[in-house]
Parts: C-alpha cells; sequence; structure tokens
C-alpha cells in the first residue's frame, strides 16, 4: 500500500483508539447528566481521586484486586456522601445551584486525594502490554498496542452494560424520571436518593476504571483531572445524555483531531489538537445543539 | 491503614495550619534574614515542587543548626503558587515583606511562566531574581538584567550540551551533516526557548530540524509520536512540563517503537518523577543535569544526618532525599547561602542582615570554584562557575544521565560543554541587545 495512505489509516486508527478513551472519561459526565441534568466539574476530580486511591490502597500492601474492591467501595461511600451532604440539601435547586455545589465538590475531592495520599507521581502497571503488537504490525504495517485493544474493549462493554440497564431496567427507567424533574418523581414514589447513591457511584466506578487505563500510560497523578477537558467537546457532539452518542462522538473527536493536527496543524505551527475539537463541537452548537444523539427539549414559553 | 489514619491526621492539622494563615512564618530569631519561599506542591507540577522546595527549605534548616549564616538564622514565609504565573504573582506580593518585616532578598519561581511574570517587577522591588536552570535566557546579560541571574545554566547552553553529547555518540560533529531531530515540546514560550541557539547550530552543522508540538496537558500524543515515526529522525530531544507530559512522551515512543536511546529529555522532564510512572518504557532515556542526583556527596549525607536524624526534614518521604530535584533544590539554596556570606562580607556586615541591594552584589560575585565546592561537600553536584558584572549565567555545562530503570546511570565522566561557549554567549548577548533597544533600557557598563 502507499505509505501515505497507510499512514493516514494509522492517524485515523490512532485517533479512534484515543477517542474511545476520552468515551471513557466522558461516560461518567453523561451518567450524572441523565440523573439530575447536571454538568459534573467534579468528573475529572473523581478519575484522579478513584485511581490514586486504588494505587494507594496497593502500596498499603492489598493485593490488586481486594484493592480494586475497597476502591469501588470507597467510591460508593463517596456517591453516599455526595448525596447526602452536597445534593440532598440542594433538592429542586435551579441546576446552576448544582453546577456550583459540583465545582466545589472538585476543589474538595482534589484537595483530599492530595492530603491522605501525597502529591508523588505513581506508576501503574495493568501487565498489559503497551508496545506494538508484532504480529498486526507486520501483516498491517500499522502500530497497536495491546493496553489500546483491551481499552477499546473495556469501553464497548461498559457502554453496552449501561446503555442497557439506562434502557430496559426499572432504575433506568427511574433515572430518566428523576432527570425530568425532582418534584415530579418523588410525588410519584421515586426515591430520589437512592437514584443519586446510584448513579453517582456508577460514575464513581467509571471514574476508577477510565483512571486505571490512562494512569497506566501517563503515570497517576495531578494531571488525570485535566482529562474533563477531552470530555467536554464529546459531550457536546454526542449529547449529554446519550450513552451510545459518548462512544460514538469520542470516536469522531479522536479521529479528527489527529487528523487536523496532523494534516492541518502544521499550516498553524502544531499544538492545534487542543482546541481544534473545539471548533468541531462549536459548529455542532451551530447545527444541531442537542447533538447526535442528544434529547431535543422543547419548553414552552 | 495505620498509615493511612496518620497521613490523615497530618493532613488535617496541614489544613488546620493553612487555614490559619496562608503564609506560613518559619523560625524567628533576633538576628535574623527573611527568605522567601514560592512553592508549588500541589497541582499537576508539585511533584517537582515539593522535592525543589523541600531541598531549599531543607539546606536553610541545616544552616540554622550549624550556627547559621554568620551567626544569622534563616526565617522564611511559604506561598503556594501551583505553578501558575498569576498565582505567582500573587504570592510575590505577599511574599514580599516577611513576618517580621524584613523585605524579601531573592525570588525563585521554579518556573518559566512565573518568572517571566514577574521579571521586571526585580529592578524597582530590589529583589534578586534566581532563576536556577529555567526562565528567561537572555537574562544571562549582567548589563541588560542586573538584578536576574540562572547560576544553573540557561537551555540555550541546555540545548547545545545536547547537540554536543549527540555528535560524540554519532563520531564527531561531521558526521551530523545530513542527520534529523525532532524538536518535540510542549506548546508555549518554555517549549520554544531553545529554538534560537538549536536553529542557529542545525543550519551551521547541516542538520535537518523538525519542530512538533504539543498542547498542554500532554497526556495523548498519539499524533505528534506518528509524525515522528513518519519523519524517522535520527534524535528527538523532549522539553515537557509537568510529570503526565514526560512520561507520556516515553510511553508514547515504545508504543511507536521509536528508540528511548535516542531521547533526550529537558532538565524539567528528567527526575526520577518522570522517569517512573513510565516504567520499562523510560529505559535508555538520556536526560542532562545541571545538579547531579545521588547521596554520594557529603553535603547531602549532613543533611540526612542533622536534619532528618532529627525529624525536622521537609520532604513527607525522606527517601527522596537525593533525587533530581531535591538535589536541585540544595543547590540553588547553597547559592542563596554563599550569595548572603558575600553580601556579609562585602558590606562589612558580618553577623547581621542584608538588603536587596547587598545581597544582589553578593550573588553577583559568587565564585564556585572547585576548592569551594569540595569545601561545601557538593564536588562534582555541579560544575564550578563564576558570575561577574555582566555574566549573569552558571558553568552552561552538564552531565548526560540515562535512566536504567531504578536510577540514572550518569555516563558522562565530567560535565559536557557547548560545542562553541562563545557562541552562545554571543546569541545571549545579541538577545539581551535588542530586548534592551526594544524597551528603552539602559545597557550596564561593567568593568
Amino acid at each position: 500500500m502507499n505509505p501515505e495512505i497507510l499512514f493516514f489509516f494509522e492517524v485515523l486508527l490512532g485517533g479512534l483508539l484515543a477517542g474511545v478513551m476520552y468515551s471513557l472519561v466522558a461516560l461518567g459526565f453523561v451518567l450524572i447528566y441523565k440523573a439530575s441534568s447536571v454538568f459534573n466539574f467534579a468528573q475529572g476530580a473523581m478519575v484522579f481521586f478513584a485511581v490514586l486511591s486504588f494505587v494507594g490502597f496497593m502500596e498499603l500492601g492489598l493485593p490488586f484486586f481486594l484493592a480494586l474492591l475497597v476502591t469501588v467501595g470507597l467510591m460508593v461511600l463517596v456517591g453516599m456522601a455526595t448525596e447526602r451532604f452536597v445534593l440532598r440539601p440542594l433538592v429542586n435547586q435551579h441546576e446552576d445551584t448544582l453546577l456550583m455545589a459540583t465545582i466545589g465538590l472538585a476543589f474538595v475531592l482534589e484537595g483530599l486525594a492530595q492530603l491522605v495520599w501525597g502529591v508523588e507521581v505513581r506508576r501503574l502497571d495493568l501487565g498489559i502490554p503497551d508496545v506494538p503488537i508484532m504480529w498486526i504490525a507486520d501483516a498491517t504495517g500499522i502500530f497497536v498496542s495491546a493496553l489500546d485493544l483491551v481499552a477499546g474493549l473495556v469501553a464497548a462493554v461498559m457502554v453496552a452494560v449501561l446503555a442497557i440497564v439506562f434502557s430496559r431496567t426499572k432504575v433506568g427507567l427511574g433515572l430518566r424520571a428523576v432527570a425530568d424533574g425532582h418534584g415530579a418523581a418523588m410525588s410519584i414514589g421515586i426515591p430520589l436518593s437512592q437514584v443519586w447513591v446510584f448513579v453517582w457511584a456508577t460514575a464513581g466506578i467509571v471514574a476508577l476504571v477510565a483512571g486505571m487505563l490512562w494512569g497506566a500510560r501517563a503515570g497517576v497523578q495531578f494531571a488525570l483531572v485535566g482529562l474533563a477537558l477531552k470530555a467536554l467537546p464529546v459531550l457536546i457532539i454526542g449529547g449529554f445524555t446519550s450513552v451510545p452518542g459518548v462512544i460514538v462522538a469520542g470516536l469522531i473527536v479522536g479521529a479528527s483531531e489527529k487528523l487536523a493536527e496532523v494534516y492541518i496543524g502544521p499550516y498553524f505551527g502544531g499544538g492545534i489538537e487542543g482546541w481544534a475539537p473545539y471548533m468541531l463541537a462549536v459548529l455542532f452548537l451551530m447545527f444541531r445543539p442537542e447533538g447526535l444523539f442528544g434529547e431535543r427539549i422543547i419548553r414552552r414559553v | 491503614m495505620r498509615r493511612l489514619i496518620q497521613r490523615a491526621a497530618s493532613a488535617v492539622l496541614v489544613t488546620a495550619a493553612l487555614a490559619a494563615s496562608p503564609i506560613a512564618p518559619g523560625i524567628a530569631q533576633a538576628q535574623e534574614q527573611y527568605m522567601a519561599v514560592p512553592s508549588s506542591r500541589v497541582g499537576p507540577y508539585s511533584a517537582m515542587g515539593t522535592g525543589y522546595y523541600g531541598g531549599i527549605i531543607d539546606y536553610m534548616t541545616y544552616v540554622n543548626k550549624t550556627g547559621g549564616v554568620n551567626g544569622v538564622q534563616l526565617t522564611w514565609a511559604e506561598c503556594e503558587t501551583e505553578y501558575n504565573a498569576a498565582r505567582t504573582v500573587e504570592c510575590y506580593q505577599r511574599l514580599l515583606s516577611g513576618p517580621n518585616g524584613q523585605k524579601m532578598v531573592v525570588f525563585d519561581t521554579l518556573g518559566t511562566p512565573g518568572a517571566y511574570a514577574v521579571i521586571n517587577r526585580m529592578a524597582e522591588d530590589e529583589v534578586v531574581l534566581a532563576q536556577f536552570g529555567y526562565g528567561r535566557t537572555d537574562a544571562a546579560d549582567g548589563r541588560v538584567w542586573p538584578w536576574v541571574f540562572n547560576a544553573a545554566g540557561h537551555y540555550w547552553s541546555q540545548i547545545a550540551v545536547k547537540m554536543n553529547f549527540m555528535a560524540q555518540v554519532e563520531g564527531g560533529v561531521e558526521n551530523m551533516r545530513g542527520k534529523k531531530i525532532v524538536h518535540l515540546h510542549i506548546d508555549s514560550a518554555y517549549g520554544r526557548e531553545p529554538l534560537p541557539a538549536m536553529r542557529q547550530i542545525a543550519e551551521d552543522w547541516g542538520v535537518t530540524l523538525v519542530e512538533i508540538s504539543i498542547p498542554p496537558p500532554g497526556l495523548e500524543q498519539k499524533s505528534q509520536w506518528l509524525q515522528i515515526r513518519r519523519e524517522r529522525p535520527d534524535w528527538v530531544t523532549f522539553w515537557g512540563a509537568g510529570s503526565g507530559m514526560n512520561a507520556t512522551g516515553m510511553t508514547e515512543a515504545a508504543r511507536v517503537g521509536f528508540p528511548r536511546d535516542r531521547m533526550m529529555y529537558v532538565t524539567f522532564g528528567g527526575a526520577e518523577e518522570d522517569m517512573v510512572p513510565a516504567g520499562d518504557a523510560a529505559v535508555g532515556t538520556y536526560v542532562v543535569a545541571n545538579v547531579v542526583p545521588g547521596k554520594d556527596f557529603p553535603l547531602v549525607q549532613q543533611i540526612e544526618e542533622v536534619v532528618y536524624g532529627a525529624g525536622e526534614g521537609n520532604l513527607a518521604n525522606p527517601e527522596r532525599v537525593g533525587t533530581v530535584y531535591w538535589n536541585r533544590g540544595v543547590a540553588a539554596a547553597v547559592m542563596w547561602i554563599e550569595a548572603l556570606k558575600n553580601a556579609q562580607a562585602i558590606h562589612g556586615k558580618a553577623g547581621q542582615p542584608v538588603t536587596g541591594p547587598e545581597f544582589r552584589d553578593g550573588y553577583e560575585a559568587l565564585d564556585m570554584t572547585a576548592e569551594k565546592l569540595a569545601e561545601l561537600g557538593m564536588s562534582g553536584m555541579i560544575a564550578p562557575f563564576k558570575l561577574s558584572c555582566e555574566k549573569h549565567d552558571g558553568s552552561g555545562r552538564f552531565k548526560i544521565m540515562q535512566w536504567n530503570g531504578e536510577a540514572f546511570d550518569i555516563i558522562s565522566d565530567d560535565f559536557v560543554a557547548a560545542p562553541d561557549e562563545s557562541f552562545i554567549r554571543g546569541l545571549v548577548e545579541a538577545s539581551a541587545e535588542k530586548f534592551a533597544a526594544d524597551n528603552g533600557l539602559s545597557v550596564r557598563d561593567c568593568p
């Protein structure tokens, strides 16, 4: 194959694989938005808090799977505490109030994680090689690592499970009702507190998985908080309320930013992939503000 | 679990202390000299900040416990900048006057963005900006920048040293013709800082230079490394910031099969905190050191014994003593104290605190000979150097290190110099003179 065409496909594939990783982070946002119509500013902090705690528990001597279990338990506790001390006092308040509360929560989680576990950068070895799989490289000339494939698989499984939970179970129905209106949902007997705990705990577990995959490549450290910025254009394009939308938008964002960086970047001095996805998101806002799969909200005035 | 509870308890105590005062005062005694510590202990650059400022504070504690500076005890106040330029300016203002009413005499931002944010206030406030291996490069010209120093060498020397090392590996400068180097850098002024020198050397040597930038925070570098794979360079110089970006650089290199022993990391990307998270992918990566890490130096051993032995060390994890950033912080603080001693001697104020202008004179009089370094217990830790009225930068010499998976191997017997040091000096002076002309600044006459 022509080397330039092969290179194009390699950039495209690299973008799609990166997009899957963005989708994992964006998934946590969608869960919470679906249940409370709130953009959770603390999602990046939750990624950092979860994976730092996981590594911290392993440093205390816990084996891998026990540490994972304890961290999942911790994220459930964080979800319960968030519901009890942040969300419950704000029931029926304006969405902007809840948004501000999540900004505060982000500061608390970031600070708490660093105070308890320290600021040292940790290595996280998942035992999954992150070097090219040679038989794929030999056959196609394209470099893909086992970690890339595992990340894709994990994201696909999580999206499938959550899509089923939201569309086929009573819990999912309850979540959608709560998102439409707290008061109305409570009036028909939906336990608001339990729904919120469930959704925040699930978002915490998604954050842990995302943090583990990103941390394995970049180290477990504060910079993981910045991943939230990568998720924002994914959410705008996919729609804030669509689980499948997140995966599709993640792939679009990943592929377009890599192709833009390689083929358009040189004309702008490079480094454009930081803002190129936001340009794409602005285009979507102009022509399809609800995103590809988001709900079109019509309000009577 | 006990360790967890201990950490949580100490965290609560620290929080309470910080809540009581945004600036935590140090020791307060009769004859004392106030020092400002604009540290960065939280956020994405915390690993760097805790190590570097930990080293500075540990050395000041060591000096106090061994008699002070001719009897003068050091006091200090700390302010958290989070490595943010705006917060650095805020901290500068807060720290300008210490709790004892004394004015600060030296400021060290540990970062180019912070240094650029305050650099124009130094002359007015009469405070020394002690850049230590970072910051504005042409400030090494003391004729234009009397209040700014860079005793650990600047980025133009650093890139020249790296290219010199590449030439050594390739068998000589003549073998560099036709080679290709990719400069992979964070998309910021810091990332582009070495380019004026690098472009000129590349042109002189017949080297093709390809510049590729990474938008911060740099946790995703796939497109950059695919471009590198297509370019097939002979070498990559990596100019990253923050261990997330730095570690990702090596893991991405492994993903595209680029050999790590063809990569040279910047001094602010080449620390244990950058290498460890990358695991096996980091093995073989080259780094240059302006201050050599390790515990083999008598000074490091004395600090361990006197400060950490007394349970007064600043590092939460004492195992970080001897690491890259901690040793660099110690060396930076040694310059402060030697400058203080010089200032006391020059102005006849032995046993007394000094003012900003007096400290500036003392810093400018730094003459770190091999004998002096041996006397301080840091022989081989930094290259000898001498500052002067016009020359405000250090030796410009670096040791080459290579990561072996657990620690750095020092692979150059001696400090490596730029291939043509006078050429680098010429670039510095030309840039400073242009800045002075563009901004209507007077150029100082030096004897």
